[in-house]
């Protein structure tokens, strides 16, 4: 069994503060992460091999030479191989040209490492929020999908995901080879042992460029494969200041509320 | 592909019952106006099983036609059937856009949708205008877990399409049901369905936690202590009517289950009123509630940053402000 996580290196947007003069995101001196829905993807992948230690998980990201720290990490808590896609030909692509991408690095690596029963992502990426890379890669790839999975077993030839929902959860079954994109499930990451870590830091990590990924058509990638453009980005406007209580004392605060809310029909 | 109309088209989510979910008739608000700018028609998609409700509010609403795909395939949501579904309505009919819910099924749907399409998808929006200059839908939407906007266009690709957060527009009045109603008849086979739906785990007990659809959310976060904290939130929830939200804090404490929690790793949410009890307001936080009409919070740290957010904040303990405004609401509402 093979199973593929697919990880993007993001900045901490917990640390990202607005420049207050330009109005712009400051992005000097954001510590770069290992997108947390990934991480997710990845532990659901270790909880897997840890049933099946023949189970071999390989890592994939697009990104600068940078980006390698990223998969590092991911070496250090639980994969086994790691990869970068990394070529200026793919910048500026969006979810559909990245994911077309993604989608002949896959059959890239499968060249290298055997068939991927399994891929796996972060439902989305902290930084864009957009929860569409998944699914345009099982699209291309011609595969089943499950989104926001909780918790997968391979039972057979199949993969129960339990899927998070409005209303609770829904168990799915969908055959292999399957796309399953990880929200926050109940556990928390396992954390990297030292032994991992020295090995990770040694690790070779292959970059595929566009030479490498010989059939990619480069009209669907980067900018010019990529059907959105921004247009433009601004910093959203705080909320005017709203009425402060503090009376004398909480009940007095409460029934202060109360009134306000009574006489501007909030409640 | 070409767009053959000018059309707007809004998909309606449909429930087991057959109605429409909330979030599809908020849509049609804006797709009134986008389809007016558009000059074409505002048009409802709407796929299910028995969906004769939806067909009827959709029309209610104000859409001026209905496709409608029934079949017992799409009674439960699977991707590749509706998948399949929408794809053949798009390339029969060519609608210049497209407004989906960006609900969990909304977001699954709408990749898969625009990729089997080749076409561009702005996630989750929060804003729709048609930009001035070209004429193409201006889709605005939050990122870096909400601390930037970015307004984005799909110039050269049709349809143009957008996930739509929910709550973000109202729901019109209903009125005259007037729409000309289409049925298209689309079958997905068995086999080309690769899932299955083996389970349905509904949330314990008959406890409400539809968070997006809700009115009115009453929130606890690290203040509230412990699971026994959140009596006070259950309480004025209750005699409110409102759903109940938790921060990531709470939730992460194991005080309350993930279904409750509300910000970026959580539900967005934009109820017409959201009351933050002993939530601090971290960004994240404040990117899944910051669209509510009303914000209310209750802290005992005046310099929280939830302050800077809300419209009316009480500097104090939830613990005696609660109470005291859950027993005065008693008093008007019997």
């Amino acid at each position: 069994m093979n199973i593929l996580v697919c990880v993007k290196q993001v900045p901490d947007t917990t640390e990202i503060k607005i420049d207050p003069v330009r109005n712009t995101l400051i992005r000097e001196g954001v510590p770069s992460i290992v997108n947390p829905f990934d991480g997710y993807a990845l532990e659901a992948a270790a909880r897997i091999k840890d049933k099946d230690p023949e189970v071999k998980i390989v890592v994939l990201s697009m990104g600068p030479e940078q980006a390698k720290a990223a998969l590092r990490d991911c070496l250090a808590a639980a994969a086994d191989k790691a990869y970068l896609i990394s070529d200026r030909a793919f910048g500026g692509s969006d979810t559909l040209a990245t994911s077309y991408i993604l989608s002949n690095a896959v059959r890239r690596v499968e060249e290298m490492e055997g068939k991927f029963n399994l891929i796996f992502c972060g439902k989305q990426a902290i930084d864009g929020d957009t929860a569409q890379v998944g699914p345009e890669l099982a699209e291309h790839l011609d595969y089943p999908q499950v989104t926001y999975a909780l918790e997968a077993e391979v039972d057979g030839s199949c993969v129960k995901v339990k899927k998070e929902v409005e209303e609770g959860a829904e168990i799915i079954e969908a055959n292999l080879p399957c796309v399953v994109t990880f929200t926050k499930p109940a556990w928390e990451p396992r954390y990297p042992t030292i032994r991992r870590k020295l090995d990770a830091k040694r690790a070779e990590i292959p970059t595929l460029t566009a030479v490498q990924l010989s059939d990619i058509d480069l009209t669907r990638a980067g900018l010019k494969g990529s059907p959105t453009k921004v247009k433009r980005t601004f910093v959203p406007q705080k909320k005017k200041s709203g009425v402060t209580i503090r009376e004398s004392s909480n009940h007095a605060s409460a029934m202060k509320l109360f009134q306000l809310l009574s006489d501007a029909s909030v409640i | 592909m070409e767009a053959k109309t000018k059309d707007l088209w809004v998909l309606i989510e449909t429930n087991e019952a057959g109605s429409a979910r909330n979030v599809g008739l908020e849509l049609l608000t804006p797709g009134r106006d986008l389809a007016n700018k558009q000059g074409g028609r505002l048009v409802a998609v709407v796929i299910g099983c028995r969906t004769e409700p939806a067909v009827r509010e959709a029309s209610a609403h104000g859409a001026d036609q209905v496709i409608v795909v029934d079949g017992p395939e799409y009674a439960h949501y699977t991707t590749d059937a509706y998948v399949n579904a929408l794809t053949a309505l798009v390339e029969k009919h060519g609608p210049t856009s497209m407004l989906i819910g960006a609900t969990n099924n909304g977001r699954d749907l709408g990749p898969r949708l625009a990729c089997r399409l080749k076409t561009g998808l702005t996630a989750d929006c929060t804003g729709l205008d048609i930009d001035p200059e070209s004429g193409n839908v201006a889709w605005t939407r939050p990122a870096f877990g909400g601390n930037l906007m970015a307004t984005i266009l799909c110039p050269d690709h049709r349809p143009q399409i957008g996930t739509v957060r929910p709550g973000v527009f109202k729901k019109g009045m209903s009125g005259a049901e007037q729409a000309e109603v289409i049925h298209e008849e689309i079958h997905t086979p068995e086999e080309k369905i690769r899932t299955r739906v083996v389970e349905l785990i509904k949330e314990m007990g008959d406890e409400n936690v539809d968070l997006e659809s809700a009115e009115i959310i009453v929130s606890g976060g690290r203040g509230v202590g412990g699971p026994e904290g959140f009596a006070p939130i259950r309480e004025l929830a209750e005699v409110l009517g409102a759903t109940v939200g938790a921060s990531r804090a709470a939730v992460d404490s194991g005080w309350i289950s993930h279904a409750h929690q509300v910000g970026q790793t959580g539900k967005t949410v934009a109820p017409r009123v959201y009351i933050a009890c002993g939530i601090s307001g971290a960004i994240q936080h404040l990117a899944g509630m910051s669209g509510s009409d009303v914000i209310v919070a209750v802290n005992k740290d005046p310099a929280a940053p939830i302050f800077d957010a809300a419209d009316y904040g009480v500097v104090g303990d939830l613990f005696e402000v609660l109470p005291v405004l859950t027993a005065e609401l008693k008093k008007v509402r019997g």
